[in-house]
């Protein structure tokens, strides 16, 4: 599988059918360039962390990642990233589709002001997933089911989203991107604002949805990379500097910073 | 010595009493600041305060009471016979502070009253002299007492700070204190209307002709006051003023939040404000001069039967008055519903008026509904154009098209021009001011509640 080509310097990591790629990607926030020239694949139905110090460009590389960035005025991106071979920022390109594609789960749990269920049920109904009532039940109760969620708020599905724990909220947010079926899941930290144990679950769950879909974590624990992901992409100062197995870069980096990093010298 | 040259002197002292205060303060510290407990600055502003606040204190406790403490004194010495007859009094009282005054020359009055006259001017002088002698005794004790007391170990600081408190909780409560004011005197007048008028006849009688006689003699009707008509109207128009303002002004603070470029908003914006800056008397004669005529000629055309004092017009306008109101607020509200919402739902792949329609608006709905409400009691006691653009026949219809007349315009005309105020017809203009305030600030109590509530789920 993931095969790191030459030196990890100039940072070049093809594999052989990647699920998506970054080319050349630069993003400039006004006149200020966040991004330089990342390269980037992700293999499919893996877990790739993307780690690295604050302000490096992996919250912002991951929102190039589904067009999130288009709602930020003043943003330019040049380069190209792609989903199955497709150019996502190509002219013809559906975002809404895009993003039904490739959810995301964010920082902060952010569970709408609704129900359980209708949380759940926001995508499904957005896009007419579903034809009938049945169905939509069905939905809520595999996402949640997938998301671990569905045995603690099985009986109060019908009361509001906003009054779950802080682990459960934010378990309730996968099972929201979930339930549009996306390939890829884009997750923000998604562990930053939950205490351990709940961390620990959250772990767990993204480690069981490696089965099914694409996944792209953002951390700053770098001890959550190494448990979660099969691949690492370290980042600093808007350049990806190196990536590849996650085994590999937290034993044997091969770029100072990266070892820097992962020391603990810096960041 | 003239009011503003006391002042100014006080003023003069407190400043003194700084400097010298703080100099005392460097003194005692031995060349070390940090001897002290307090900067050197609040042991000054503590005798300075010290200084001031009672001498001020002193200044209005006097003011209140010198009047009616001097024409006590005046009543006593004046002969019975003028004294008996509370008319005759209050017509002596008049000239002997004209006399007082040095301008009743031309009076031709009792000997008595000519004396009281000069007793009263001789009273006022002492006053005066006593009342700047004793504030300039006061500030200096203050001075002295409050100097004496500075110490390195004095806690300047927290007094300073515990005296500043006690004066913006004066602040409040006079802004509080007036509110209760206002109330009470609506509220006496209104009393005395419903001595005269059964309450119950006025909140639900169906017909108003407020014209009374006037003098025992004269020829007019027997004036009724069922204020319904007037609800009625008021409700209409406000209906009328919320159909344009709620639609226009939600949809324009969604477009400016949430579609708008920045450039854009910071252009709108502003533009949007003034409408709010525009006096209600120019609205008014945009009502009258321009929409009213407008609406009777075109609905001549459609063949509507138009009144040239429609509801119609005076609503439109008000509710274009309203407008950045509506606007203002619910932008305020919905910016206040969290970014990570809206990714949440863009990150599902929903576009932006789904975005709005499915998350932002039913989240900011409490405050979008507190914010028509306020708007509703805006309207409600809009005086302006509906004075200038809506009838004053107080006609019981629905039809927008037909002249109605508000509790804001009856008010005005019942207290225009000379009136008397014994008259049920004046006194129902209270009695209508209070039901109007009462309803406006249960709607504004009630909205403001809403508002908060909602605040409080994201702070």
């Amino acid at each position: 599988m993931a095969v790191v080509t030459q030196s990890a310097m100039t940072a070049e990591p093809s594999v052989a059918s990647p699920k998506m790629t970054a080319r050349d990607l630069n993003l400039f926030y006004s006149d200020n360039q966040a991004l330089y020239d990342v390269n980037l694949d992700i293999v499919e139905r893996q877990v790739t962390a993307l780690i690295g110090p604050s302000g490096c460009g992996k919250s912002t590389f991951l929102r190039c990642m589904n067009r999130m960035n288009d709602t930020i005025d003043g943003v330019t991106i040049t380069g190209k990233v792609t989903l199955d071979d497709r150019d996502i920022y190509d002219k013809h390109i559906d975002v809404v589709q895009l993003r039904a594609r490739i959810g995301m789960v964010f920082q902060k749990p952010n569970p709408f002001p609704k129900s359980i269920y209708d949380n759940v049920a926001y995508g499904p109904r957005i896009h007419g997933l579903v034809n009938s009532r049945d169905e939509l039940d069905e939905i809520v109760m595999t996402s949640l089911e997938r998301a671990g969620l569905l045995k603690e708020v099985k009986d109060r599905l019908q009361s509001p989203a906003t009054g779950l724990s802080g682990g459960q909220q934010q378990r309730l947010c996968i099972a929201r991107a979930v339930a549009v079926s996306p390939e890829v899941i884009l997750m923000d930290e998604p562990c930053s604002a939950l205490d351990p144990i709940a961390t620990a679950k959250v772990e767990e769950l993204i480690d069981e949805l490696r089965s099914n879909y694409t996944i792209v974590i953002v951390t700053h624990s770098m001890q959550q990379a190494a448990r979660v992901s099969q691949r690492t992409a370290f980042f600093h100062l808007g350049k990806l500097v190196e990536v590849g197995e996650t085994d590999q870069i937290f034993t044997n980096p091969k770029d100072e910073r990266t070892k820097g990093y992962i020391t603990g010298r810096f960041g | 010595m003239s009011l503003s040259f006391l002042l100014l002197a006080v003023a003069a002292l407190c400043a003194l009493s700084f400097y010298f205060g703080r100099q005392r303060a460097v003194a005692l510290s031995g060349g070390r600041h940090s001897n002290l407990h307090s900067l050197p600055a609040h042991y000054g502003t503590y005798v300075a305060l010290w200084c001031g606040m009672p001498a001020l204190l002193l200044l209005l406790v006097w003011y209140v009471f010198q009047g009616s403490v001097i024409e006590a004194m005046i009543v006593a010495e004046l002969p019975a016979e003028i004294t008996s007859d509370t008319g005759q009094l209050s017509l002596a009282l008049n000239s002997i502070a004209l006399i007082a005054a040095d301008n009743g020359q031309h009076l031709s009055v009792s000997p008595e009253v000519i004396d009281a006259g000069r007793r009263l001017a001789n009273l006022q002088s002492i006053a005066n002299a006593s009342l700047v002698v004793l504030m300039l005794c006061v500030a200096v004790i203050g001075i002295s007492v409050s100097y004496r007391k500075i110490d390195p170990e004095m806690r300047a600081r927290n007094n300073v700070e515990r005296i500043s408190r006690w004066m913006m909780i004066a602040c409040s409560a006079i802004a509080i204190l007036s509110t209760v004011g206002i109330v009470f005197s609506l509220l006496f007048e209104a009393l005395h209307f419903f001595s005269k008028i059964n309450p119950v006849e006025f909140l639900f009688g169906l017909e108003w002709s407020p014209q009374t006689a006037i003098r025992a003699d004269q020829v007019a009707s027997e004036g009724a006051f069922g204020a319904i008509p007037l609800f009625v109207g008021t409700l209409l128009i406000t209906v009328i003023a919320m159909c344009v303002a709620v639609p226009v002004g939600l949809f324009s603070a969604i477009y400016m939040g949430e579609y708008a470029s920045s450039k854009f908003r910071a252009i709108a914006k502003p533009a949007l404000e003034i409408l709010a800056g525009v006096p209600t008397v120019v609205y008014g004669f945009f009502a009258a001069l321009t929409v009213a005529p407008f609406l009777r000629d075109n609905g001549a055309i459609l063949g509507l039967d138009v009144s040239s004092e429609s509801a119609l017009a005076a609503g439109l306008v008000m509710g274009v008055m309203i407008i950045p109101f509506v606007s203002s607020l619910s932008d305020d509200v919905m910016s206040q519903v969290p970014q990570s919402l809206r990714d949440g739902s863009y990150g599902l792949g929903a576009t932006k008026s789904e975005t709005i329609r499915n998350v932002i608006f039913p989240a900011a709905l409490p405050g979008i509904v507190g914010a028509v409400l306020l708007a509703v009691s805006r309207a409600i006691g809009e005086t302006m154009i509906v004075v200038m653009a809506a009838g004053l026949a107080a006609n019981m219809t629905v039809n927008p098209l037909q002249a109605v007349t508000t509790v804001t315009v009856q008010i005005v005309t019942l207290l225009v021009g000379d009136q008397e105020f014994d008259s049920a017809k004046t006194l129902s203009a209270f009695a209508l001011g209070l039901v109007l305030f009462l309803v406006t600030l249960g709607l504004n109590v009630f909205a403001l509640k809403v508002v908060q509530k909602y605040r409080e789920k994201y702070d």
